[in-house]
């Protein structure tokens, strides 16, 4: 499972005794095989769970839903013994960020993108977010001013541009936190359809300042995370709407995701596809303020699978090298071997590991899901070889607000 | 994988692609939703509940949690995606690929098995009717909708097998599933068990534990069915089923706390005085108990049976897990023990193991029970009560199969039948005990309130909070 994500504690993923009713459904899904049962109780093996979570909602009882942070995960023989989970001995996380005015469904959604690394305070120097401003009953209504596309006409992918316009509605937002979009119409059982986040992709006095306005970065989803074909229901209709279309937006979310603002503060970036909203946002932040020297560095790797697929590609080379330092990885260039923003840390693993033991610096990841595993083992290389003990390095950047782990 | 919502009949089997069938089931439709307002739960007005809905079959999709208007629940047909080259793994047709249509020669046996599952779905819906007028809290009335509207779309389900695999004998069969009714003189429900009444929720609890449990089974053993469309159908009902054996479970389990809650803090054990403080005492929840499990045993019919091993042997019914079962799968050599009454004894013999298989389900059953019986006990335990809930011998109370004709105590002792009847009140529920029962049977619906018997949910559902309130009455 997770071992180079949690640091000292790791996080095991088990199943209540007390309200599991061993209905067995949870093992009949499970695909890595990882779920298994005696005559009277049910265990998950540590090694084996990937962490998929496509036990979670086929369980009637939410027994399934249970974790428990330890030094050495719990082997299958010691569960299968428990009568009830033990006791969670672990110390408490790291001061808690989340947002109790969050609505339910948003703080279950910001839960499940941040679940890997747990809540984390924000950047001692980071600018009081507001929250929640917009709520699905009472949502902010934006119009669409641009929508254009990031990538090649001959991508895979449509990935998008979109800038909406909040007129005189007042929608104040940081660099790394997010909005809902609430897609009109309604889904499958006839309800209105759920919230979707989306990153801001603009810095905090919007698209253009002094005009009331953000961008965000849709990619349209046409596959399941199977890669079998599904239509996205929020990010098709996002992609295809005209300006002068009307969008009704929720929020805005997310208090630990948010940039340093002292003088000196370093940024350490990797993102993926549409986990390079926030790090614009960042980036742009930065270079309107280049004037003002407030001077440390930007380090950013990013991957895509070739050129054409980097959504803000064009820009991205135009950016002035004194800004930010930039590491491409291109993992499907015809005629070049694969590439991943993980080779890409490991290749620049001296300034990698200058910056993670930087109390100045604040690393950002954010992307799909997939990307976690591959990054947080390279960092966790490229620590241990410059003599630093990854998982204390990892808790304590976690404890001070300085990793910033988002995924989806 | 996901489900078409766009037709009138949301399904993942492309319904839209035979007309014909299509036609016929939405000429059934009409007629399932006048059995749904005429025998479902009473009372039912358009509020919202916080119901369970797939949206696809694949994990991510198949629970998916919202209010829903009743009656607008989007009752389809939903199949677990085809698994490539499946073979039949027992009987005569060991080995070869499964059947995507129905073989002609099992086509009648393979009617009646589908009609005969069918059947217990619009019962069990028609035995709880009443329920929703005395419902212990909003998350309990929720529950009690959710299992409901699952049961009717496991009729669907069964009722699309029919349709489009029987012609003509299945649109009638169709048509009689509709027609029957739970407990009626004329015209019951095929199986004893689903002719009972459900009148209470102490009842409910116990059949969703037990009699739903009993569907798991005959689900379970469906599902290894040689007949790919049926046992597809039942695999996706058996991760519906879950719930209901959850809401039972934990509904006892629920009860049991509050009445173990009551009697340390009083310093209590006499029935009576449990009752006084208007919980429900252990000796009737045991004499409960003893009945719905008595009568659920005997829906696993006879313990010999030529009927079961022709289903079996013809590939259309396998055992519970059969594909993880380390034997020949072909049985025709191997015994199985069961369990006789001899004079004033019960004496355990071996019988042609391909003859028993009514039995062996009916033990893998009696194993499950047992586990969450263990579990209730648990719960005594940490309450601080002696008192401990006990199945009944398996021979005990069996109007069907080799005890029909003698009486046994619920410790398996056989006893006379002037015995029987000066101790079956202590035994199986008496007037008394259900007068007792219907008194507690107040209605509850302000939201994170229980009645004086039950305590709350450990968890909300979809990790909601305690006083969410899970139905609106709008
Ligand atoms: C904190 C946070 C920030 C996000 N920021 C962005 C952003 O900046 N830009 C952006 O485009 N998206 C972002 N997302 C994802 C976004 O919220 C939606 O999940 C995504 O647009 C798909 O929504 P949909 O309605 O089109 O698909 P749905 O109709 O919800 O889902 C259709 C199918 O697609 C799968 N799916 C859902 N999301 C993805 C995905 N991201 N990749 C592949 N398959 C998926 C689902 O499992 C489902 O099978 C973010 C998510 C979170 C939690």
């Amino acid at each position: 499972m997770d071992a180079t994500l949690s640091p000292l504690l790791k996080r095991q993923h088990l199943i209540d005794p007390d309200v599991c009713i061993r209905c067995n459904t949870c093992e009949e899904v499970c695909k890595p095989k990882a779920i298994s049962h005696d005559a009277r109780q049910y265990a998950i093996a540590f090694d084996a769970c990937n962490g998929c979570n496509d036990c979670i909602p086929p369980c009637p009882t939410g027994a399934i839903d249970s974790y428990r942070r330890v030094e050495t995960p719990y082997t299958i023989a010691e569960q299968l013994g428990w009568e009830s989970l033990p006791d969670d001995t672990a110390p408490p996380d790291a001061p808690s960020v989340r947002d109790t005015s969050l609505p339910e469904d948003v703080a279950r959604i910001v839960a499940e993108a941040t679940r890997t690394s747990g809540p984390v305070p924000p950047p001692w120097s980071a600018a009081h977010p507001y929250v929640g401003l917009y709520s699905a009953e009472k949502p902010a209504i934006a119009t669409v001013v641009g929508n254009h596309r990031l990538t090649d006409e001959d991508a895979e992918s449509d990935i998008r541009h979109i800038v909406l316009d909040f007129k005189s509605t007042a929608f104040p937002v940081l660099e790394g936190q997010s909005i809902g979009v609430l897609p009109p119409g309604t889904d499958a059982s006839g309800r209105p359809h759920h919230v979707r986040l989306y990153s801001v992709a603009s810095p905090r006095d919007g698209e253009r300042p002094r005009h009331n306005n953000l961008s965000i970065t849709v990619k349209r989803v046409t596959t399941d995370r199977d890669g079998k074909p599904v239509r996205g229901v929020a990010s098709n209709w996002l992609c295809d709407l005209e300006r002068g279309a009307e969008v009704r937006v929720t929020g805005p979310y997310g208090t630990s995701f948010l940039m340093p603002n002292h003088p000196g503060a370093k940024l350490l970036m990797v993102c993926t596809g549409t986990g390079a909203a926030p790090m614009r946002a960042m980036t742009e932040r930065r270079r309107r303020r280049l004037p003002l020297r407030e001077g440390g560095e930007i380090l950013l790797f990013f991957g895509a699978r070739r050129p054409g697929e980097l959504p803000y590609f064009g820009p991205l080379q135009k950016l002035p090298r004194e800004l930010v330092d930039v590491e491409l990885a291109f993992s499907r260039v015809p005629g070049k071997p694969k590439e991943y923003v993980q080779d890409r840390i490991r290749a620049r693993k001296d300034d990698v590991a200058r910056l993670l033991s930087d109390p100045d610096a604040f690393v950002y990841v954010c992307g799909l899901r997939k990307m976690e595993e591959g990054v947080l083992e390279a960092f966790a290389e490229v620590a241990e070889g410059a003599g630093l003990v990854w998982p204390e390095r990892l808790e304590r950047l976690r404890r001070e607000g300085r990793f910033h782990l988002e995924s989806y | 994988m996901s489900i078409d919502y766009t037709s009138k009949i949301p399904n993942n089997v492309d319904l839209a692609s035979n007309k014909t069938l299509q036609r016929a089931l939405e000429q059934w439709q009409p007629r399932y939703l006048d059995w749904w307002s005429e025998m479902g739960p009473v009372e039912s007005k358009p509020w919202d509940i916080y119901l369970r809905t797939a949206i696809s079959v694949d994990p991510q999709g198949w629970a998916h949690f919202d209010y829903v208007k009743m009656p607008d629940y989007r009752w389809g047909i939903f199949l677990t995606p085809p698994e490539e080259g499946r073979k039949i793994a027992f009987g005569h047709h060991k080995g070869q690929p499964v059947w995507n249509e129905v073989p002609g020669e099992y086509r009648s046996t393979l009617r009646r098995i589908i009609v005969t599952q069918g059947d217990t779905e619009p019962a069990s819906v028609e035995q709880q009717r009443h329920l929703g007028m005395t419902a212990p809290s909003l998350y309990d009335l929720r529950n009690l909708y959710q299992v409901n509207v699952e049961e009717g779309r496991h009729l669907w389900a069964m009722v699309y097998l029919l349709h489009a695999y029987f012609g003509r004998d299945g649109r009638e069969e169709g048509e009689e599933l509709l027609a029957r009714r739970s407990g009626d003189e004329d015209k019951p429900r095929i199986l004893g068990a689903f002719n009972e009444k459900t009148p209470d929720w102490l009842s409910f609890f116990m059949f969703t534990f037990l009699t739903d449990r009993d569907g798991k089974y005959q689900l379970a053993a469906l599902a290894e069915s040689g007949f790919d469309p049926l046992a597809r159908s039942c695999r996706f009902m058996l991760t519906e089923e879950a719930h209901h054996l959850f809401v039972g479970e934990s509904g006892i389990g629920r009860i049991l706390q509050r009445t173990a809650e009551i009697m340390s803090k009083n310093n209590i054990e006499d029935p009576k005085a449990v009752r006084a403080h208007g919980v429900i005492d252990l000796p009737t929840i045991q004499r409960y108990l003893n009945f719905h499990f008595s009568v659920t045993l005997d829906l696993y019919g006879s313990e010999v049976s030529s009927n079961a091993s022709t289903f079996y042997t013809s590939g259309l019914k396998g055992r519970f897990e059969e594909e993880k079962i380390d034997d020949d799968h072909d049985l025709s050599k191997l015994a199985y023990p069961v369990l006789r009454a001899e004079g004033d004894k019960l004496v355990s013999g071996e019988e042609n193991a391909l003859m028993t298989l009514n039995e062996r389900l009916r033990d893998d059953y009696i194993k499950d029970c047992q586990a969450g019986v263990d579990r209730w006990n648990k719960i005594l335990q940490r309450g601080g009560v002696s008192f401990r809930l006990t199945l009944p011998h398996k021979a005990f109370n069996r109007k069907i199969g080799l005890f029909s004709k003698t009486h046994v105590d619920p410790q398996g002792r056989v006893v006379t039948e002037a015995e029987w009847l000066s101790k079956k009140d202590t035994w199986l529920p008496t007037d008394d005990d259900h007068a007792f029962i219907q008194s507690l049977m107040g209605r509850v619906v302000e939201p994170g309130k229980y009645a004086s018997y039950i305590a709350p949910p450990a968890r909300g559902i979809n990790n909601q909070p305690a006083d969410f309130a899970y139905v609106r009455f709008n």
